[in-house]
């Protein structure tokens, strides 16, 4: 599948003080590539979430978008960041703004949209959430998965070019994980390129190209959902699933 | 009692000179505390220096001290200014460092999720701070923000002691014209209890005029 690499990471390394939380972590995602990393909870999956946009800096390795390497901070950095959408655990919809206002904001101060461009594609992606009847509200009047939602909408406001998950589903209720999953269903059926860290092994049967497979801030294995989840090679992911798929 | 109406232009030339003090002082203190509390938060580590250093020296300073350096100090480089515009720049440098660390702890009431939202869409540091942190941080910072102003007020009657005409200043005349002196500090402190109150007020308002989002 990875004929067209959209990002790349080779030799990553990175360390919390003494903690050496990603080690030697290569990873190429291609072009619409849905990759979902599983692993215990501490195996570094979500750090590796946020490095691919430099929320965390690494020691060593390096990480390419696009053919770019990754910018140090600054106004390169910003520009590249635009082109990759990150979605959060805790959501993270400004909360002084309205859920329109949210996915407006970046596309007129970072894309330049006029505000009735902006407007006018937010609704749109509203619309394609099922959210546009909650437009005016504040993010603290939604529930948690249609917070994620808004979130998705945001993120995909920018037109970027992949799509980071960090544990959309982790922080919902229950009934509400659906509803967040079946947008990134159909993002993935749309052709979005995306790394999806999760526990929802359902959505990584069923959407998911490759699954990745993290333990002690190391890559274990990576291998389609169907030869990972039937034949799992190592102790570690044999042991992993056989606590998650009991119950 | 009479000491009021019989000298109320001395008075009233004192109280717009603490007035004019406070105004300047803290429209400077405003502004280069929002600068270093920017500093202090960078992304570059030699800003985050830069603004530790003025906070700690200012901070650290007594005023009077302060005071000294600068009016004696700046005109040995060569710059001679009005003694006014030296305690403007006195009262404003010094409170700035405590304007700075009331924004910063704003700053930090602030999830750091917002922040790091706004830079993964592509937000540059100064859009994610003044889009996304301190319009949530302000809120928080009222309270402190204008307690500073109020103490900045106040620490204006240093002014005084370097032939700026402040509300203070106006006691030794009045002692010399042979004015009772309880008296006389009555009206020079119900002059500062004027402006205090009135940056209370102010605060107050705009405590509850941005309390409402969210």
């Amino acid at each position: 599948m990875a004929v067209d690499p959209l990002i790349e990471l080779l030799g990553v390394n990175k360390y919390y003080g003494g903690l050496h939380v990603l080690r030697d972590i290569d990873l190429t995602v291609g072009k619409g590539e849905v990759v979902v990393v599983v692993g215990p909870s501490g195996s570094g999956k979500s750090t590796l979430c946020r490095t691919i946009n430099r929320l965390e800096t690494v020691e060593s390795g390096t990480i390419t978008l696009d053919g770019e390497p990754l910018p140090q901070e600054g106004k390169a950095l910003a520009r590249l960041r635009a082109e990759v959408g990150m979605v959060f655990q805790s959501f993270n919809l400004f909360a002084h703004r309205t859920v329109l206002q949210n996915v407006s904001l970046a596309q007129v101060k970072v894309r330049r949209r006029t505000k009735d461009d902006a407007d006018r594609r937010s609704r749109e992606l509203l619309d394609r959430v099922g959210l546009l009847a909650q437009a005016d509200k504040y993010p603290a009047q939604l529930s948690g998965g249609q917070q994620q939602r808004v979130a998705i909408a945001r993120a995909l406001a920018m037109d970027p070019k992949a799509m980071l998950f960090d544990e959309p589903t982790s922080a919902l209720d229950p009934e509400m994980i659906n509803e967040v999953l079946e947008v990134m269903r159909q993002l993935a059926r749309d052709g979005m390129t995306m790394v999806v860290v999760t526990h929802e092994m359902g959505f990584a049967r069923a959407s998911a190209h490759r699954v990745v497979f993290m333990a002690d801030g190391r890559i274990v294995e990576d291998r389609t959902p169907e030869e990972f989840f039937t034949a799992p090679r190592s102790e570690r992911a044999k042991d992993f699933l056989s606590k998650i798929l009991k119950h | 009692m009479n000491v009021l109406t019989d000298n109320f232009s001395l008075y009233a030339r004192g109280f717009l000179g603490t007035v004019e003090l406070t105004v300047y002082a803290g429209l400077l203190a405003l502004a280069l505390g929002f600068l270093m509390a920017s500093f202090r938060v960078a992304p570059v580590a030699s800003l985050r220096a830069f603004g530790t250093v003025w906070v700690t020296v200012l901070r650290n300073t007594p005023l009077t001290l302060l005071f000294f350096a600068v009016v004696l100090g700046l005109p040995r480089f060569g710059l001679v200014l009005p003694f006014r515009v030296f305690a403007v720049l006195a009262l404003g440098c010094y409170t700035s460092a405590f304007i700075c660390e009331a924004l910063r702890a704003g700053i930090n009431t602030v999830p750091r999720g917002q922040g790091e939202a706004a830079r993964s869409l592509g937000m540059t540091f100064g859009q994610t701070l003044n889009l996304v942190v301190l319009p949530q941080a302000f809120r928080s910072v009222i309270p402190p923000v204008g307690s500073t102003l109020i103490a900045l007020a106040k620490n204006s009657a240093i002014a005084g002691a370097f032939s700026v005409t402040e509300l203070l200043g106006t006691y030794k005349t009045l002692n010399e014209l042979g004015y009772d002196i309880v008296w006389t500090f009555v009206w020079i402190a119900l002059g500062y209890l004027i402006i205090t109150l009135a940056l209370s007020a102010l605060f107050h308002a705009l405590e509850r005029t941005w309390g409402v989002a969210r």
